[in-house]
């Protein structure tokens, strides 16, 4: 018996997510201070959610365009453990004592345990696209619909989470945590290790992606994108095949969010409304919707040149940012990780990530 | 015909009663009756329009129809598309659709599917399983097994379509105009490759090449108008003055082509074939 032959770019796989691994955990902590290397966890958080979109859009042809719903729900439950925490037993957060007379509503109580939380974040997200999914997804809802429901899903959240003034914030939103898990946020070594986490988080998403995209499943999913017809007659219903990697997706946007929280230490309804998910989607696209790396490439790009155009340029970025966007779907529509392979132009007879660039957005 | 009884529980069976598909009140297909045995190479002909591929379409579950269709006894009208596969019934395109990204033994491998519990699907590989090897083999393209799906010839992939269906454990297979754009060579090659896999399988080959039908139909159904006109062997619709009669009067303004051309118009009984060939080109 042969084995299926193992394509070559394994190995490159492995180096590539070796070499991330040795930037964020020995290169940049080396070489950024304290300030830089906070901004750069910032982005991870971003590039966390954005390996899912990856998956989801780049693979699965499903152009989700409200992420920030998935990363808003993982941000807010963490918030709401750290707001108790930081409260102390039996004592309500400092804005409720503002906003809802210093009671802490009931549904809000059992994030007063961290193991709790930690469940809710890693599941909740999941769920609530599980349901959504499945209802939208079996209704064959695709292409542009499906991308303005999941953006109206996302705005909706926002307007939610501004109404509930009295357990969310409002559109001040969540903010002044002092601790995280018992360490104190305001000590370097736990910023540092803040930062680890978050790294360890996206190193792993990472992997996650790829095993999915090597395994049978991630052919079936590119097959679902480009063929659906044809994978309902190997048997498969696509309406699944997509909702797993909808779910997935939805489940590193929450991870990202939860950790979005200790790392940035505000959470506001405009950090995970229709405007935030598209900025997510902008770094997708940048970075390369279909590779590996490019989604992570571009989610910390575009955090970057967030950052220090905004510094430059407060009012005109989000011009530079569409701008950007325009670009790179006209003149790159397989992002900066198509670069590369561009450059080596071997003519590999369309493998199935290449062929991404035939996918209308 | 052989046969009919009610016994559509049989292994193998594909039994069609009053299949009738409506498109907004056009009778695509009205009243279809259909019997399908194991280990024959049955073919559907007919001109354009007749119906052919929409009776696939209806069985296995692309459009919506009337009347029963079943298979060993499940409703197959009742059912969706991939629950239809799953059961055993599988089908190929007018256009061959394998994954062109995925070389020809993934392409196989991924047909499996149907084997495996779903949460498998995301661990790696492992070794080829032995019904994918067997398929390889049966479709003759052992040799490319690496190859991209798609560098490979059009009749080539028309074989891995047909491998596909064989790793689904497909006991019926639909398939639709398999040969078309083959040379004489790789006719012949399917021919046989219909003949060995068709011994305990139904194959339905709809089909508009009629020296294909000729050398290897067991049981011809003739389907004009969305009606089954007549069906038997190769002779017995050969000699069928109807059949005569559709591909003849659909293509009176032809008769003038044949005069000039001098093909095997003139061979005995072969009218139906020949001018049908002409008639779909």
């Amino acid at each position: 018996m042969t084995s299926l032959k193992i394509a070559p770019s394994t190995w490159g796989t492995v180096a590539g997510i070796a070499a991330l691994a040795v930037l964020l955990f020995v290169v940049a902590p080396a070489a950024l201070d304290s300030f830089r290397l906070g901004q750069l966890a910032k982005y991870l958080c971003w590039a966390i959610a954005a390996v899912g979109i990856g998956l989801a859009w780049g693979r699965g042809g499903m152009l989700v365009l409200g992420q920030g719903l998935y990363f808003g729900l993982g941000a807010y439950a963490m918030a709401f453990h750290l707001k108790l925490e930081q409260a102390g037993p039996g004592n309500a957060p400092d804005f409720m004592q503002l906003y809802a007379g210093g009671s802490v509503p009931g549904w809000w109580e059992p994030f007063r345990s961290g193991p709790f939380t930690i469940l809710v974040i890693a599941l909740l997200p999941a769920a609530v696209a599980a349901v959504i999914g499945y209802a939208v997804l079996k209704r064959r809802v695709k292409g542009a619909y499906f991308a303005i429901l999941s953006q109206a899903l996302a705005a909706a959240f926002a307007i939610l989470l501004i109404g509930q003034i009295k357990v969310t914030g409002g559109s001040n939103g969540l903010n002044n945590f002092t601790t995280f898990f018992g360490y104190n946020l305001y000590l370097p070594e736990n910023k540092v290790m803040v930062y680890q986490i978050t790294a360890a988080i996206l190193v792993l998403a990472v992997v996650l992606v790829a095993v999915l995209y090597r395994s049978r499943y991630g052919e079936l999913l590119v097959a679902a994108r480009d063929a659906e017809e044809r994978v309902r007659f190997l048997g498969h219903d696509p309406a699944n095949v997509k909702l797993v990697a909808y779910v997935v997706a939805a489940f590193l946007a929450g991870l990202g969010g939860a950790m979005f929280v200790p790392v940035v230490g505000i959470v506001t309804p405009s950090n995970v409304d229709a405007v935030a998910s598209i900025a997510l989607l902008a770094g997708v696209a940048l970075g390369g919707r279909a590779s590996l790396f490019g989604p992570v490439i571009g989610a910390i790009a575009v955090g970057f040149a967030q950052s220090s155009l905004s510094e430059n340029f407060p009012g005109t970025w989000s011009y530079f940012q569409g701008g950007l966007f325009i670009v790179v779907i006209l003149l790159l529509p397989g992002g900066l990780a198509s670069l590369w392979s561009r450059m080596r132009r071997t003519p590999r007879a369309s493998t199935a990530p290449a062929r991404t660039q035939e996918v209308p957005a | 015909m052989t046969g009919i009884d009610d016994d559509a529980k049989a292994p193998g069976r594909l039994t069609v009663r009053g299949l009738t598909v409506d498109f907004d009140g056009f009778r695509a297909i009205d009243g279809v009756d259909l019997m399908l045995l194991p280990g024959q190479l049955h073919f559907l002909i007919g001109p354009n329009g007749a119906g052919k591929t929409t009776l696939v379409d209806a069985v296995t579950g692309l459009v919506k129809a009337q009347g029963t269709a079943t298979y060993e006894g499940h409703d197959l009208l009742a059912m969706r598309s991939h629950r239809i596969v799953r059961l055993g019934v599988g089908r190929t395109f007018q256009t061959a659709t394998v994954f062109e990204g995925l070389s020809v033994l993934q392409n196989l491998d991924i047909a499996g599917g149907v084997h495996r519990p779903a949460w498998r699907m995301v661990l790696p590989r492992g070794d080829v399983p032995t019904y994918v090897e067997e398929a390889l083999e049966a479709i003759g393209l052992a040799d490319l097994r690496d190859r991209p799906a798609g560098t490979l010839a059009h009749g080539q992939k028309q074989w891995l379509e047909i491998g596909m269906l064989l790793v689904q454990g497909a006991k019926v297979m639909l398939l639709d105009e398999p040969v078309a754009g083959m040379s004489a060579e790789e006719r012949e090659e399917t021919g046989a490759l219909l003949r060995r896999i068709g011994a305990d399988r139904t194959i339905v080959v709809i089909e508009h090449d009629m020296d294909f039908v000729r050398d290897h139909a067991d049981w011809v159904t003739v389907m004009h108008g969305g009606k089954v006109l007549t069906a038997g062997s190769v002779a017995q619709v050969q000699a069928n003055e109807q059949v005569q009669e559709v591909y003849l009067g659909r293509t009176a303004d032809a008769v003038l082509l044949e005069d000039s051309e001098d093909d095997e118009t003139a061979d005995d009984g072969s009218v139906a074939g020949a001018t049908a060939d002409r008639g779909e080109r």
